[in-house]
């Protein structure tokens, strides 16, 4: 197949493109149209399929409903700590004021959460969060949450392409001006030319073998972002849940919510010990129990006992789990036990955590009312990615915005469950809104037609060569190699190791052939994102070794425990003009003083006033 | 190792044939893997959708052994020893081999009147008791699959989808009429556009269902219901609605 001449593609011209129809990219599809924004929404799947669709526990929000004690300050002091004292502290600060409006919106736009005795809102404990926190539905708030931007976008005007995959942006000068795509169904080529362009594409679980991703995650908008010269950042925090199926093999990674923690499920070794009571840092001793008895009680909702420790931050569960199997107690197939059935009655549990009930039963033939499940850590999210002007969203490149798991910052070096669905509806208004602005403020710009013609070339070579290794085997070889050198536990020489691998890799990539028809050709699909998961892991490799330290996501065995040097810095990486990956550490800038002190407060303090009155 | 066959469905809407593939079996697995097994090992270009590989997106809808199931909830060892025969949907126009085109469907969820609740409390919060939304919960559930849209009679083997929006949009409609703070009045809409009519109540859409929602007892028979109430007797539905509760 040969280029096509660049003034014969389809062409769509739009205010805002919207790349991704997850919660973010809906929610910033919604907000621009929402402001007489011509918006167009294109993403790879089918609308309504999009990662968000998957997300289970909830979404995090200082609502107040089930523990009235709640509020943004202490949401806003558990997503700090959660996240290491590396998040960026105006998003954290915004994220934890302005989730509780945009639940209740969704509310008025259809969504129906679970409710309270008094029929409110009702919210579920998860990991790191001080009080019950997260609205959910059941086990399947993503699709709630999907499902109503999504029942509720398409009466907004919005221009939905689905099933067409976004290649690259396309710029003028500096700045991003549209974007390059194609149709999945019959492989051609489409260009979007827009005044402002919003990434909201997800993350990059698919550069592993053992995740909770799906085929969608391979990083693109980071790569995109990334060759459109934008800074990306936080790259080493890569989030491995601690409980993802281990077994069958078919579902190796599957993701098992937290909320069943959160309901009173206790992790177990083969010795039968509940041993997480042995990992509790020191920075979350005091508001953790230390003994079987304390936990028990506060699950009954005893105000004065302390947290269990299975609701520990997910870094210090996963790293326990690994420990635990590493040092031979663990399950036959390499987890741990997770135990739900010996805490709740057998109804309650078909009741509050029905889609893990079917999961266990359908795929795994296990009885989650009944027996143990075994689970183990699976890769789940990035905390980094594209770095984000705080309040409006918009990257280091004009025009550009970023929205979601594909951007950074909120986050820091560890997520708190929850927070992230709450990060989408938050910053993908954000997003949208900014965008907008930008819209309103910039004409369309020129695409320049050399760009495009390279793109083309690009896409169609895998295609066109005669011969070359199958993309799905290429792509399989990429996860040996993140598994295997950039898992749970890194040191510096398998990191090394690692980066060499992956520029070999690199060169078997490039070569890889697709079967020759372009219409719905998997083979090629999967061709063509491989470039992206190339920049993505590699730009994760190089963080996660230069990083010499243990945070929250990222432990190195060679060099272990929080340093406090290292506490000052975020890692940047961004392509140089000699085309090289570029990495650096950069100085975090002081906090506000009043954010400051709420962040480090004692929970006591904020509680009592002491500290944090005078912030509004 | 074990074997098994597939019977895999290869084409577009030109034409096709099935094409056999051998498969390494491994414990527990789905036929969606076979499927990825299929495309790393002999057919790089084979289509099909998918996404979550844990029920929960919908985008693997088949015809496995000519039922329409989940690929990815589908386990080799629940199905009769022997070749594993492969299917797009049949309701919908075929684009390429596992994938067909379900844009109708989205086309019907785009009529369907959006919900508009009253206005909040005073201090700015909605209330709705659980015990009033547990239907309405059950509907949303749904993952658009629609498996049960691929096997009504009145869209698969009557071609109705001038007429009736069948089962998936059927309890989308039934859902926001049972939202406890939903204003609009879809009730006359329901049998004219939507053609809730057509149902004659076969319960194959209930069967198929992977959410195991009782799409024809809890959803489509109570807005039959709604429609024979308000066609019969205008009356009792004015006077119910100007003085008892905000919908008949
Ligand atoms: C199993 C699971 C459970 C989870 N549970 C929770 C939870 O309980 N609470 C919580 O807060 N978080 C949870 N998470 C995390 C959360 O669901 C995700 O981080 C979040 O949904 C990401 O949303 P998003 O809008 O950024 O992107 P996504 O929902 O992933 O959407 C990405 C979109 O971008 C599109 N896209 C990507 N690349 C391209 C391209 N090149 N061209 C065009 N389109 C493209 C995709 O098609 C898709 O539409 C969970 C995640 C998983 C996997
Ligand atoms: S019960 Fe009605 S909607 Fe369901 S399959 Fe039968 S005719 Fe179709
Ligand atoms: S009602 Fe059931 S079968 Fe029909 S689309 Fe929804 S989940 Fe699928
Ligand atoms: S892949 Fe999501 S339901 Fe099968």
């Amino acid at each position: 197949m040969g280029a096509p001449d660049v003034s014969e593609l389809q062409t769509f011209e739009h205010d805002v493109l919207v790349i991704g129809a997850g919660g973010a990219g809906l929610r910033a599809a919604i907000e621009a149209s929402g402001r007489g924004m011509n918006t167009g929404l294109v993403c790879k799947s089918l609308l309504g399929k999009a990662h968000t669709v998957m997300a289970e526990g909830g979404m995090a929000a200082a609502l107040g409903f089930t523990d009235a004690r709640d509020n943004w300050k202490v949401h806003f002091r558990d997503t700090m700590r959660g996240g290491k004292f590396l998040n960026q502290w105006r998003m954290a600060e915004l994220h934890a004021k302005e989730a509780p409006q945009r639940v209740k919106e969704l509310e008025e736009w259809g969504a129906v959460f679970d409710r309270t005795d008094k029929g409110l809102i009702h919210q579920r404990n998860f990991g790191g969060h001080r009080y019950p926190r997260l609205a959910h539905v059941g086990d399947r708030t993503g699709l709630e949450l999907i499902r109503t931007l999504q029942d509720h976008g398409v009466h907004q005007g919005i221009q939905v392409h689905m099933e067409c995959t976004v290649l690259d942006l396309l710029k003028d000068g500096d700045r991003v001006v549209g974007a390059l795509g194609y149709w999945r169904e019959t492989g051609r080529f489409v260009l979007f030319k827009a005044k402002a362009v919003v990434l909201a594409s997800g993350g990059v679980g698919k550069a592993w073998r053992v995740t909770s991703n799906s085929w969608e995650y391979t990083g693109d908008g980071l790569a995109m972002a990334y060759l459109a010269g934008a800074e990306l950042m936080d790259l080493e925090f890569t989030q491995f849940h601690p409980t993802g199926m281990v077994w069958p093999p078919s579902v190796r990674g599957t993701l098992v919510t937290e909320g069943v923690r959160g309901d009173g499920g206790i992790l177990k070794n083969s010795e039968g010990k509940r041993f997480m009571f042995g990992y509790i840092p020191e920075r979350f001793a005091a508001e953790t129990a230390d003994t079987e008895e304390e936990a028990n009680r506060w699950l009954k909702g005893d105000k004065a006992a302390r947290r269990p420790p299975e609701l520990l931050t997910r870094d210090v569960v996963a790293r326990a789990i690994n420990r635990e199997v590493k040092d031979g107690r663990g399950s036959p197939h390499g987890g741990v036990f997770l135990d739900i059935a010996s805490r709740l009655p057998a109804e309650q549990i078909k009741r509050k955590l029905p889609s893990m009930y079917h999961q266990f039963k359908e795929l795994a033939e296990v009885d989650i009312t009944t027996d143990p499940m075994e689970v183990g850590p699976t890769l789940h999210y990035h905390m980094g990615g594209i770095k984000v002007d705080h309040d409006s969203q918009m990257t280091t490149v004009p025009g550009l915005f970023a929205a979601g798991e594909c951007a950074a910052g909120l986050h820091g070096a560890n997520r708190l469950g929850g927070n992230s669905l709450s990060d989408l509806i938050v910053f993908g208004k954000r997003a949208g809104e900014y965008a907008s602005e930008y819209a309103k403020e910039n004409g369309a710009g020129k695409v320049n037609d050399d760009q495009v013609v390279a793109c083309l070339r690009r896409a169609t070579d895998f295609l066109n060569r005669e011969e070359g290794p199958n993309p799905f085997v290429v792509q399989e070889n990429l996860q040996a190699i993140m598994n295997d050198h950039v898992g749970i536990i890194r040191e510096g020489a398998e990191l090394s190791a690692g980066l060499e691998k992956l520029a070999e890799w690199k060169q078997e990539a490039e070569k890889a052939k697709a079967h020759s028809a372009s219409q719905y050709n998997a083979g090629w699909h999967t061709a063509l994102d491989l470039r992206n998961l190339a920049i993505a892991a590699e730009s994760i490799t190089r963080a996660a070794l230069m990083r010499e330290e243990s945070r929250g996501a990222h432990t190195r065995s060679d060099f272990e425990g929080e340093q406090e040097e290292w506490g000052k810095y975020n890692i940047f990486v961004w392509r140089g003009d000699d085309g090289e990956m570029k990495i650096e550490r950069r100085e975090r800038p002081e906090p506000p003083k009043g954010l400051k002190e709420i962040g480090y407060a004692k929970i006591e303090d904020l509680e009592s006033g002491k500290v944090g009155a005078d912030v509004e | 190792m074990a074997t098994r066959t597939f019977k895999v469905w290869r084409g577009d809407k030109d034409g096709g044939e099935f094409k056999e593939y051998s498969v390494e079996v491994q414990p527990g697995m789905v036929v969606l893997d076979g499927i990825h097994r299929i495309q790393a090992e002999h057919s790089s270009d084979l289509a099909v959708r998918w996404n979550c590989k844990a029920g929960k997106c919908g985008s693997c809808s088949m015809e496995i052994n000519g039922k329409p199931r989940l690929g990815c909830m589908t386990r080799l060892n629940s199905l009769p020893e022997g070749t594993v025969t492969v299917q797009p949907l049949k309701t919908f126009p075929l684009i390429k081999d596992l994938v067909t085109d379900v844009s109708w469907n989205f086309e019907q969820n785009k009529r369907i009147p959006p919900v508009k609740l009253k206005p909040r409390d005073a201090d700015g919060n909605y209330r709705m008791m659980q015990e009033d939304i547990d239907r309405v919960q059950e509907f949303r559930k749904c993952i658009e699959c629609f498996l049960c849209q691929d096997v009504c009679h009145v869209l698969r083997d009557h071609h109705k989808h001038d007429h009736f929006v069948g089962p998936r949009f059927m309890i989308r409609l039934a859902q926001l009429e049972m939202h406890p703070l939903d204003t609009v009045d879809r009730v006359p809409a329901m049998r004219k556009e939507f053609g809730s009519g057509w149902c004659n109540i076969t319960r194959c859409c209930t069967e198929v269902c992977p959410e195991h929602i009782q799409i024809t007892d809890n959803g489509i028979i109570p807005m039959k219901e709604r429609v024979v109430d308000r066609y019969y007797d205008p009356i009792a539905w004015f006077l119910k609605k100007v003085f008892g509760g905000s919908k008949a």
